[in-house]
């Protein structure tokens, strides 16, 4: 295969170009990812999500520029929306990167999500996946301006850092469920903006609240479980972080708190059950699109638009729908 | 979602700081349902030619009101050709005087627009050239 070769050796241009391949799903993509999938595993990744204007993408150029300076080749993905309307996208999370811009050390992508709604594109994992065979030592990937509920990001990263900004809601906000949930670090940042005591207390009293809950993740089913809380002393507590990334404050204490964590997720063993997670739920996403390509092939178009036809004109509910066509039973229709 | 998606730099190289006509072409691009990546002011040739490579993109958008365009359009055409990628389509816009626009398609400029252009006509050309 023309692209795993050059990747694997770290050329810029045959990595932005296996990245294309991926990301349109093309099978030159599937079969270099195949190829380059025995080299990967060595990466740390880390998510880095929040609402839209907390300031990640400059969290983000801070923390490379510091990782940099550990001589550490950093690869950073960053996801904006794509227009649900024309599919068209604006990516402008370089705009906060331009400090890293002639570095061999970074590379920069940009994403468009492409229809998905949990913050990453569909083919985000498989980007991390090029990223880390081509010897990148940390992948940082940053979601779409997130709201609640956009936590796919959790599954991926092997540390996620929910970056919340002062002046954005009350402890009501705090306590739902979501985006909060998963954070492994915490970071208020825009540090120097009034409210930043009201929001770091806020994220502490709901740490107190939930005590520290140990993560489940389920092979199947897909959702992020959380058992009741132990007492157990590796049970990890989210650090809050205060940053100002407009010019690096809180920074160096940022990086060691990530640090603290890979470690813990080291010595507790988290680190192989996220990974086990991450690689069952990737394999299940595959699962199902490769069955529903099957059904397809198999089923006539016919067939298929006059079952949608049945459900329209009320005569099968869509769950009788489904069984007629997988089955090819008819004793549910009216 | 295994059509391919046009991708398209938008960059502000010099020193000028006007950037509203970027900002409608970029918008305009993606309403035309392309994906456009917004590297913003003041950025060297080879920051340009640096971010086109790392996001693979089908078209480079240049935007120059400063009048160096015989300067700066070069240096970007020969760094894209340096880093492997000839076949980058670059386009500019701004202010561009009548007898620059010659040679400036002579140099490989795919297509050049001034005050009043139409954003269709833009798309429209984006599209004949990538296909």
């Amino acid at each position: 295969m023309i692209f795993t070769q050059p990747v694997l050796e770290g050329n810029r241009l045959s990595i932005s170009r296996l990245l294309t391949q991926v990301e349109n799903d093309t099978p030159d993509g599937r079969v270099a990812l195949a190829e380059i999938f025995p080299h990967t595993g060595k990466a740390h990744l880390i998510g880095v999500t929040g609402a839209p204007g907390t300031g990640k993408s400059s969290l983000v150029n801070q923390l490379t520029l510091y990782y940099r300076k550990q001589n550490k080749k950093i690869a950073i993905i960053a996801v904006d929306p794509s227009s649900p309307f024309t599919g068209g996208a604006v990516l402008g999370d370089r705009v906060r990167m331009r400090d890293l811009s002639g570095d061999e050390g970074v590379f920069i992508r940009s994403m468009a999500s492409r229809g998905s709604v949990g913050g990453l594109a569909q083919t985000t994992a498989s980007f991390t996946q090029v990223f880390d065979a081509a010897g990148f030592d940390i992948i940082i990937i940053e979601t779409v301006g997130a709201g609640q509920s956009e936590v796919d990001i959790a599954r991926l990263a092997h540390t996620t850092i929910v970056v919340e900004a002062p002046g954005l809601g009350d402890d009501i906000q705090a306590i739902k469920a979501g985006i909060l949930e998963i954070a492994d670090v915490l970071v208020v940042n825009k540090a120097d903006r009034p409210g930043v005591e009201n929001t770091e207390r806020a994220l502490r009293s709901t740490l107190e609240l939930a005590h520290p809950t140990k993560r489940v993740f389920r092979h199947h089913g897909q959702t992020t479980s959380i058992d009741a809380p132990e007492a157990d002393a590796n049970i990890w507590i989210p650090p809050i972080n205060k940053t100002i990334s407009t010019d690096g404050k809180g920074i160096p204490e940022l990086a060691d708190s990530i640090a603290k964590h890979i470690a813990h997720l080291r010595q507790s063993g988290d680190w192989a059950l996220r990974d086990r997670a991450r690689l069952g739920s990737e394999l299940d996403a595959v699962l199902q699109e490769e069955l529903v390509n099957r059904f397809f092939e198999r089923v006539k178009k016919d067939e298929y638009d006059s079952v949608v036809d049945k459900v329209l004109s009320r005569k099968l509910s869509p769950y009788e729908a489904v069984k007629l066509l997988l089955n090819g039973n008819s004793e549910q229709e009216r | 979602m295994t059509d391919k998606k046009i991708r398209v730099l938008v960059a502000k190289p010099g020193l000028d700081g006007h950037d509203r006509g970027a900002k409608v072409v970029a918008r305009a691009l993606r309403d035309a349902g392309m994906e456009v990546i917004y590297t913003g002011l003041r950025q060297t040739p080879e920051m340009i030619a640096e971010a086109a490579l790392q996001e693979d993109v089908d078209v480079v958008g240049l935007s120059i009101l400063s009048g160096a365009h015989m300067a700066l359009a070069p240096r970007i055409l020969e760094l894209l050709k340096a880093n492997g990628q000839s076949d980058v389509k670059v386009f500019i816009g701004g202010i561009v005087p009548d007898e620059d626009a010659p040679r400036l398609k002579e140099m490989g400029i795919t297509g050049i627009y001034g005050p009043g252009a139409s954003t269709e006509d833009i798309v429209k050309d984006i599209r004949e050239a990538i296909t």
